[in-house]
């Protein structure tokens, strides 16, 4: 019987491999893409607490997320796209001339 | 064992496998076409939990407009990384899992300790259409009206942010 708690474990499974990806890689658009498994493992905690709890609540809120996380992925893509004309690279790497 | 327990699994497990392999490939289309597979089983996990509104947007958004956004910026930008990325990040490759390990142990730490109080089932709640969308329009009116604001407000930055620079 899959009850919430499953549910929850797979959504922070997911989040914790989001951490790992944006931890491990030092390619920009990848750290970008375990921001977004971020994103979709709390949109999953959410669907399951508004299905197990009946109420719309979480399913509203997991819709504005994916609204949001729309123009964030527009805005942060154009960050990268004027890094990489100015400076020639999506590596963390070899941007880090401003650490302390 | 149900097929509703069977479904749940393979789409679980699937969808942690393909973010592994997100991490895990060298080369980033790999990666974004395995990002699509996660979105993918992501709906299917919507779809049992009856959520069927959101798990067409899901698709729809997230795995047709954000991912194709993604693919088209890996396939311009043409970042090569070296087939051994993980060479010369040997703090990543300690710290990585053990924040990720940690924050699972936390997880599984609350799970266990935390009795859940759960709505009976048969309610008036469903995830279809009307009844997601309908508050959204009523109680909720306030922040969507903000979100299409927002949305506004993204895309002129991203005209401001796309121009060539003049000065240079």
């Amino acid at each position: 019987m899959i009850a919430l708690s499953h549910y929850l474990a797979v959504s922070g499974a997911l989040f914790a491999l989001g951490l790992v990806c944006i931890i491990l890689r030092r390619n920009a658009l990848l750290i970008f893409m375990g921001l977004e498994m971020n994103l979709n493992a709390a949109n999953l905690a959410l669907v399951a607490f508004s299905h197990f709890g009946g109420h719309a609540g979480g399913q509203v809120l997991t819709f504005f997320v994916i609204a949001i996380a729309a123009a964030e992925v527009a805005v942060g893509l154009a960050i990268i796209v004027a890094l990489f004309r100015r400076r020639q690279t999506v590596n963390l790497d070899d941007l880090a001339q401003w650490r302390g | 064992m149900t097929v509703y327990d069977s479904l749940f699994w393979f789409f679980s497990l699937a969808m942690l496998l393909s973010a592994v392999l997100v991490i895990l490939s060298p080369n980033a289309v790999a990666s974004a076409l395995y990002m699509v597979l996660l979105f993918l089983f992501m709906a299917g996990l919507f779809v049992l939990l009856e959520a069927f509104f959101l798990a067409i947007i899901q698709v729809l958004v997230y795995a047709g407009a954000i991912m194709v956004l993604f693919l088209f910026v890996v396939m311009l930008l043409d970042a090569r990384e070296p087939r051994r990325w993980w060479s010369n990040n040997v703090m990543g490759l300690v710290g990585g899992p053990l924040v990720g390990g940690a924050f699972l142990a936390a997880v599984v730490m609350v799970l266990r300790k935390t009795q859940w109080t759960v709505a009976e089932k048969g309610g008036a709640f469903s995830g279809n259409l009307e009844q997601v969308v309908a508050p959204v329009f009523a109680d909720y009116l306030l922040p969507l009206e903000i979100t299409a604001l927002l949305l506004l407000a993204a895309t002129i930055g991203v005209i401001v942010l796309g121009r060539k620079d003049d000065a240079s």
